[in-house]
């Protein structure tokens, strides 16, 4: 780890001011990922800005009947949240997915959007990654690549984004409220993270010293929502392939629905191709078929990773079969 | 760089200078000699190092020290709970004891989450004290021993 300068940030705008100023800055929030890097070289800031205590710790209702949360608000404390629990299910099941119950006490609302990709060559500092070096190449293309990306990789990086959390957000349609050096801006969680293109070192559209300071609900569309998460062990692992699904079925009919795939891209990824076969579609286990096959029929596999086509099917499958023949209505 | 602070444990005010890059964790076992918590991975994923930090169960391995001035660590050392200690102790819930201090405070954090009423993944309505609920609750502490049997059986023993 490289000597660095720590600084507790005074105010939202001070710490955007100072982040933006200074190119090897950082900023600190609960720490489960950054410090692990300073710690594996991955990361090497000169200057480390606290941002824990910032007025960012509160889940608040907003008027267009949504809800907002701030970016330092814990991850066990949003998923234990009563509101989050009875109008946005899928959020406080993904957020339980996820990693401990120690990492989610420390881990923040903004911090699990910024997580990096747990690809175990972008954490190992002597071998070749773009995301981490770029022009170095991408060593998981020929390499151990069994939890990499089948839709939307590039040439130069195949890794997935690890967020649960934000698998959910995108299902629900959430919007990231950013401050930066010329104020304040909305951004889509689905528009927030890349695809690597030829920047895999590139994450998100942020810039340098923009601030997440909160995460934005809309009222949902429906509080029949699940998120369905496969794994390797039942508990406290990164996803194979997850599934986050809002559906609001009347009549019979999905009228409408939100569905986002976890563990298949370097991004969460909203299935639109599912979604279309879906709406207005009589519920049933052929047109849950043909919404995960219309999805999938871009996947394109590595040599290693080719079962996840099939299991990403099976999850969405499983998924649409659960929440419309059980839950709340 | 330096940064001098100030924290309480195990109900002792301690007052020490880090380096910026020291983990609570180094802090309190190099620095100040508490080696209650222990290091397994350093890097979050055995859970040996959880301490409760101002009441709450996490990892020293991946807090910065500097940035908890003013904190309330409290480690296996200072857990006000006999009654964990002693069913640890009935249900043969270790072996070797080196992820036993984690486990330790761990359990005692989890135990006032479940309290609390805060849902896990394997929660269906209200959340009980089963032996799934405390599994996975206590999936971030690993045993190499595999004392797991014991270690499930002594927090539901305690819990009630």
């Amino acid at each position: 780890m490289i000597p660095f300068d720590y600084r507790r940030a005074e105010n939202p705008a001070g710490a955007v001011a100072t982040v933006a100023g200074a190119p090897g800055a950082v900023y600190l929030a609960g720490g489960t990922n950054l410090v692990d890097h300073l710690k594996l070289d991955v990361a090497r800031p000169d200057l480390v800005v606290d941002v824990t205590g910032l007025p960012f710790d509160r889940v608040e209702p907003r008027a267009d009947g949504g809800l907002r949360v701030g970016a330092t608000v814990r991850n066990s404390d949003l998923a234990a949240h009563p509101v989050v629990r009875e109008r946005y299910p899928v959020l406080s099941q993904a957020l339980l997915a996820g990693a401990s119950g120690q990492l989610r006490n420390m881990a923040t609302t903004g911090g699990n959007l910024l997580q990096r990709t747990r690809c175990p060559y972008f954490q190992d500092v002597t071998t070749a990654c773009n995301k981490r070096d770029p022009g170095s190449g991408c060593s998981a293309i020929e390499g151990y690549h069994r939890y990499h990306a089948i839709l939307g990789a590039s040439p130069d990086c195949v890794a997935v984004h690890p967020s649960d959390m934000a698998v959910a957000l995108v299902a629900l349609d959430a919007t990231v409220r950013v401050l930066g050096r010329h104020g304040e801006r909305d951004i889509p969680v689905d528009a927030l993270h890349r695809l690597p293109g030829d920047r895999p070192d590139r994450d998100t559209i942020l810039e340098h010293g923009d601030l997440i300071t909160a995460v934005d609900l809309p009222a949902p569309l429906s509080v029949r929502s699940a998120y369905r998460k496969v794994r390797e062990r039942s508990s406290f692992a990164f996803a194979l392939v997850s599934v986050a699904a809002v559906a609001d079925l009347r009549d019979g009919r999905v009228q409408d629905c939100r569905i986002a795939l976890g563990g298949v891209a370097h991004k969460p990824w909203r299935a639109h191709a599912a979604e279309d076969v879906l709406r207005a579609g009589e519920p049933s286990e052929q047109l849950f078929t043909r919404a995960a096959d219309a999805e999938l029929a871009g996947a394109k596999p590595l040599p290693d990773n080719g079962f996840k086509v099939a299991m990403a099917r099976g999850a969405l499958v499983a998924t649409l079969r659960g929440l419309t023949t059980e839950g709340t209505a | 760089m330096e940064a001098t602070i100030t924290i309480t444990v195990d109900g002792r005010q301690r007052t020490v200078a880090v380096d910026t890059r020291t983990t609570l964790l180094d802090a309190l076992r190099d620095r100040l000699a508490v080696t209650a918590p222990k290091k397994g991975c350093d890097h979050g994923q055995c859970g040996s190092c959880t301490v409760l930090l101002d009441g709450r169960r996490v990892l020293s391995c991946l807090a910065l020290a500097v940035a908890h001035d003013g904190a309330e660590v409290v480690t296996a050392a200072g857990l006000d709970n006999d009654r964990l200690r002693e069913t640890f102790l009935d249900n043969d819930a270790f072996q070797c004891g080196y992820c036993t201090p984690g486990q330790l405070c761990s359990a005692a954090g989890m135990l006032d989450e479940l309290k609390a009423g805060w849902p896990s993944a394997v929660t269906d309505g209200e959340p009980t004290l089963s032996a799934s609920e405390i599994r996975e609750r206590m999936a971030g502490n690993l045993c190499r021993c595999g004392a797991y049997v014991g270690i499930v059986a002594a927090i539901q023993e305690a819990g009630r």
